[in-house]
């Protein structure tokens, strides 16, 4: 699919704003066929060249191996805490961080340094397997609503979480409180080498909106919009010009004239019991020729004038 | 020539390529990949749902043994001889290898014995099968570690270190839980693929099976982990004797230079004695 040039450069850069401006929770659904990571990276380039410092709790893979891709300018606003090389502390160094992943993810909470950030989990599917639920979202909900600082301005910090999900891996109860926290989701799907992101937007006091995207990742993480897959199946134009009226050439007449009409009233129906016929059938013979049978016999029929019923012992 | 024969589809779609009896060339093209130019620091996953895909296991070590890899085998379904006999047929022999230092195997049907009759004063790499709670597999990721990472003499005897292991469902059968199977491979990735640079290869089956959260658990979180997903699946019409099953091929996270992004191909196979034919679905030679 051809790019869109320059028109379609704006247009994913607002695309990507639109999902970091609500701030809170980000939830970023992916599965095995169609991985994150790579617009979860995108969305942090896009976050770290507003000028953010982004922080990434990184327990999938190596620090090299995230930030690979992205050139100096992003990477220099990357902190990455890593959790990828050692998270249960096996080598007994005493690197790992002291309370674990969610320890780490408190210790972000309170950061003095003013100014938006944005915390980027990798992932929380990683998480979820290794901590209650309900402790997970707890420490969501305190990143994502964090108080201000002592010693600034009062107004609630922009905070940003952006959290991969691997939705597979986990029932519909986790995923369910997830969502519920969230204030933008994004499910990562797609067709034919074309990938697609469907969001839900949550703004408060709104109703929710839906939108689906298409489009492909550039080496560098940044965004190409596509206009979505050609469409293979377009419904099939009415082949008749104009409609056949199915009521002619019929062999019985649908409609009546007005004396038909009057005539169809009068009948009397050979059942519908009237006094007249009540009378007549109670003096039969007034005026009632014997009915007669006529009956001619064809050269096959064999008249026997016996009785059939004549052995019966009845 | 034993008299005349159509040409060879398959050669058509995938290029003619020399034919040795080593490995498995013809899924060496699907991969693109030979034994001189393996890719390094990479997870491939094999899955095997309704059939039985141990036969990529037994390619995969032959080829990082022609490939000059230094390989450690965690072998837990069958004995060494089982995997020496197909390995001879593909032109590599095990014992050799683990003579002149390139294989470390640990035949789990073997040494499972030795936890219980022999004492021992470093954990055993399979302790957890002592272990009446559940435990984690540290003592086996030690093994793994000890037995990849490369001596302190400086010289690179081998080319990249490989851990391949047969097969990761058998240590959920054996009480180990998903989640702690899966902290294995995480560690064994940071070791064996970010930090030693060399490859993992794993087999894990698929039951087919929703009610079975564990495996199901296992199998997507790897998934996930990996760059390389080869999945072997029976034919849903059943048993066929031309076509053995189908083969899809996922790549997953690719490197920045291949550019290439979740791409998927299907193909199915045909395993003889000592090669494996794969074709196009539905172009099986033996029915066109």
């Amino acid at each position: 699919m051809p790019s869109e040039g320059a028109a379609g450069c704006g247009r994913w850069s607002e695309m990507l704003e639109s999902l970091l401006a609500l701030g809170g929770l980000v939830l970023l659904r992916d599965s095995v066929e169609w991985e994150g990571r790579s617009f979860l990276k995108a969305l942090i380039r896009k976050a770290a060249l507003s000028g953010e410092q982004v922080r990434i709790l990184g327990c999938e893979v190596s620090e090299e191996e995230f930030r690979e891709g992205f050139d100096s300018d992003v990477n220099s606003r990357l902190v990455y805490h890593d959790l990828f090389r050692d998270p249960l502390n096996w080598s007994k160094t005493g690197e790992a961080p002291p309370g674990g992943p969610l320890g780490a993810l408190r210790a972000m909470c309170k950061r003095t340094d003013p100014g938006p950030v944005t915390i980027a989990i990798d992932s929380l599917s990683w998480l979820l397997l290794r901590q209650p639920c309900t402790t997970v979202c707890q420490v969501l909900h305190a990143l994502s609503h964090r108080t201000p600082c002592p010693g600034h301005s009062p107004a609630v910090e922009q905070v940003r979480v952006l959290g991969l999900l691997h939705e597979e891996l986990h029932g519909p109860g986790p995923v369910g409180a997830l969502s519920s926290l969230a204030q933008t989701e994004v499910t990562l799907g797609g067709t034919a080498g074309l990938d697609s992101a469907h969001i839900v937007f949550r703004r408060p006091r709104q109703r929710p909106t839906h939108q689906t995207q298409w489009f492909s990742i550039l080496p560098d993480f940044s965004l190409d919009l596509q206009e979505g897959p050609r469409l293979e199946c377009q419904p099939h134009p009415d082949p008749y010009t104009s409609p056949v009226d199915p009521t002619t050439h019929l062999t019985f007449n649908l409609r009546l004239s007005k004396k038909e009409k009057e005539a169809r009233d009068g009948l009397t129906l050979p059942f519908q019991f009237s006094s007249e016929k009540q009378q007549a059938l109670l003096r039969p013979g007034q005026g009632q020729a014997a009915s007669h049978i006529f009956y001619e016999p064809d050269a096959y029929d064999d008249l026997d004038q016996e009785d059939p019923d004549d052995d019966l012992d009845v | 020539m034993k008299g005349m024969h159509l040409p060879d589809i398959r050669m058509l779609l995938q290029g003619a390529s020399p034919r040795s009896s080593e490995m498995f060339p013809e899924l060496n093209n699907l991969l693109n990949t030979t034994p001189d130019k393996a890719e390094q620091g990479k997870l491939t996953l094999l899955c095997d749902a309704r059939t039985d895909g141990s036969f990529l296991v037994h390619h995969f070590l032959s080829f990082y043994l022609k490939a000059n890899c230094k390989v450690c085998f965690v072998a837990l379904l069958q004995s060494f001889s089982h995997y020496n006999i197909v390995a001879q047929k593909l032109g590599v022999s095990l014992a050799a290898a683990r003579e002149r230092g390139q294989l470390v195997f640990l035949e789990g049907l073997k040494s499972s014995v030795d936890v219980f009759f022999q004492a021992q004063e470093d954990p055993h790499p399979l302790q957890f099968l002592r272990e009446a709670s559940a435990g984690n597999l540290q003592p086996l990721y030690e093994f793994v570690r000890e037995a990849l990472t490369p001596a302190d003499n400086g010289a690179a005897a081998w080319r990249c270190p490989v851990l391949l292991v047969d097969d990761l469902s058998v240590l959920l059968s054996l009480g180990m839980g998903a989640v702690a199977v899966l902290d294995f491979v995480h560690y064994c990735r940071a070791t064996v693929c970010c930090e030693l640079k060399g490859n993992m290869v794993a087999l894990v089956h698929d039951s087919g099976d929703a009610e079975d959260e564990e495996n199901n658990t296992l199998l997507i979180g790897l998934s996930h982990q990996s760059h390389l997903i080869l999945r072997t699946e029976g034919l849903a019409t059943g048993f066929c004797k031309d076509v053995h099953g189908q083969l899809r091929i996922l790549w997953r996270r690719p490197s920045q230079s291949t550019a290439r992004r979740d791409r998927s191909l299907t193909f199915q196979y045909k395993i003889q004695d000592k090669n494996v034919s794969f074709f196009a679905r539905g172009m099986s030679p033996a029915i066109l």
